[in-house]
């Protein structure tokens, strides 16, 4: 067996698993964006007709699916920054040499990550619960009264923000740490002996030599975050008064609910559309900034 | 400021953190053995006052936990088992093995990587529907069986390989395949116990594709089949914390148990660039 053939036979597995069932199916979304594919199209094929871009046109009159964007870019303009600060402040105090028990601190803190969404987002609507939730009632140690997080459109989705900040952070956590880790010891000491404070330190040795690991994690967590679909699905059903409906839930109700598959492709395709632009501009800014 | 003040504050953060981040969890744990309606009350309970199973009981013999249970093992050891021998295939492919337009096609598999899964989901879909493989175990584990990312992480790895090692096999007349069994896979021992817990965890964990795919409650794993029983039971608090507790811990174990392996996939799957 010479080495070429080798080589396509090893590849064929994989190939065939990627190419029908990830590879055709996204340009399959394409063309089905261009359909009326419905109930009628999935009971008879022959119902089928070719709108070319009215479903996308329909979509930008439609408010919900404006909401639904709205939702998703508050989500992630709020959750991403959040969630950033919180694992770069816990990699900091891993990271200390003042900390003790890191091994055991370092576990605690990533586990919520391996958790499953679906699961702990059961655990967290009742500690949401406005009479006999842990959250309210901690709040109220510090005298502040009672909120209806999952209750009120405006607390509903701070709610699955914290959520989702208690589930994620410990993620970029390590990836932060493996960071500080990385930076070299000797500019600590030169910076010490030219009488540099420890605040001056940071800004001027740890954020410039953490900048591309920054700009890498904030990339790939904006990505994952305009992915929200299981914390509102399980917590709030969208709602109430459809204040959690993200982009994927609608995505979801409108194809799997109505059967309107035509303006849920291109509900995804939308999507993507956005979360690319949001991630090349920003790589794109921190390009010109030198950042990165 | 004070050393003892600095150690004193940075070790208090780092304690209080651990309290929120596991507090959850152990009052998952706690409300599990609570008897019903014993979570809702005021002020809200550390502890089962009168530890009780009956949530368990009630799980696996009136809600069918047990079947999601069994149907999450078969389906995430499926996916991980096959996912790991296709990625382990191409990856070594990419990594060592020479053909025509090898890094073209490298490109490509790692353009995949950009895509969010869930614009393929809707044609999936609808090609399972024609295929008559909606509702059923294949429909979750045919489109895990590989991944861009097991690919990359393999060829990272394999890249590390020593090219007269496999060059010195060929010399002494061993097939690719023999070369491959015997030679590579074990020198790629720790990407693979990292892929393999990577992969099970999440397939474990995935919501959205089973959610689609799984129209009856037959196939549900336990994500579906508990989310499904929160909306009906949605009062039945401490019923709900042991549904969790099903779901949640087997995944906290496993990860436990292979943490290191965990931690090296996740840092060496951010250094993409």
């Amino acid at each position: 067996m010479n080495a070429r053939r080798a080589a396509w036979l090893f590849l064929a597995p994989a190939l065939l698993v990627l190419v029908p069932f990830f590879v055709l199916p996204v340009l399959g979304a394409f063309a089905l964006s261009l359909t009326d594919y419905d109930l009628y199209a999935l009971a008879d094929i022959h119902n089928l007709r070719f709108v070319a871009l009215a479903n996308y046109w329909a979509l930008l009159h439609r408010p919900l699916f404006w909401a639904a964007l709205g939702h998703t870019l508050y989500f992630v303009a709020v959750g991403v920054p959040l969630s950033m600060a919180v694992s770069l402040g816990a990699a900091l105090l891993l990271h200390s040499p003042l900390a003790r028990c890191r091994a055991f601190f370092r576990t605690a803190l990533f586990a919520p990550v391996v958790t499953t969404a679906a699961a702990v987002a059961v655990v967290w609507r009742y500690l949401f619960d406005t009479r006999y939730g842990w959250v309210n009632h901690a709040l109220g140690w510090l005298g502040i009264h009672p909120v209806d997080w999952l209750g009120d459109p405006h607390w509903a989705m701070p709610a699955i923000i914290l959520f989702a900040v208690w589930k994620n952070f410990g993620y970029n956590m390590i990836i932060f740490l493996a960071g500080l880790q990385a930076i070299p010891v000797e500019l600590y000491e030169a910076a010490r002996i030219d009488g540099a404070s420890a605040w001056r330190q940071f800004r001027h040795v740890t954020l410039p030599l953490l900048g591309p690991t920054a700009l890498m994690v904030a990339v790939l967590t904006v990505s994952g975050y305009f992915q929200l679909f299981a914390e509102p699905y399980v917590m709030t059903e969208g709602g109430p008064l459809q204040s959690t409906t993200s982009v994927l839930y609608l995505m979801y109700e409108d194809g799997f609910k109505w059967w309107n598959l035509g303006t849920a492709s291109a509900v995804a395709f939308l999507l993507f559309a956005a979360m690319f632009a949001v991630t090349a501009s920003m790589l794109r800014l921190a390009r010109r900034r030198g950042w990165a | 400021m004070n050393p003892r003040l600095a150690r004193a504050l940075v070790n208090g953060l780092l304690a209080g953190g651990a309290v929120v981040a596991l507090f959850p969890l152990l009052w998952m744990l706690s409300a599990s053995f609570m008897p019903a309606g014993a979570a809702s009350t005021l002020p809200p309970p550390w502890w089962p006052a009168h530890p009780t199973l009956g949530n368990y009981h009630a799980l696996f013999v009136r809600a069918g936990m047990g079947r999601y249970l069994l149907n999450s093992l078969l389906v995430s050891g499926a996916i991980t088992a096959l996912s790991l021998a296709c990625n382990l295939l191409a990856g070594y492919a990419f990594a060592k093995l020479r053909f025509a337009g090898r890094e073209r096609l490298f490109r490509a598999v790692l353009g995949l990587l950009v895509i969010p899964a869930q614009v393929a989901m809707l044609p999936l879909f609808l090609m399972f529907e024609y295929a008559g493989l909606v509702d059923s175990y294949a429909g979750v584990i045919l489109p895990g069986m590989a991944t861009a990312f097991g690919i990359f992480l393999v060829r990272q790895y394999a890249r590390g390989i020593p090219d007269e090692l496999l060059e010195a096999a060929r010399i002494d007349g061993a097939g690719e395949l023999r070369i491959f069994v015997q030679i590579v896979l074990p020198l790629l021992k720790p990407v693979i116990a990292t892929l393999a817990i990577y992969t099970f965890l999440t397939a474990w964990n995935d919501f959205m594709w089973p959610l689609i795919e799984l129209t009856g409650q037959d196939h549900y794993t336990l994500p579906l089949g508990l989310a499904s029983l929160a909306r009906e039971h949605a009062r039945d608090s401490e019923l709900m914390m042991a549904g969790a507790v099903v779901t949640v811990l087997p995944v906290l174990v496993l990860f436990l148990a292979m943490q290191r392996y965990y931690i090296d996939g996740l840092l060496l799957g951010s250094v993409k660039g």
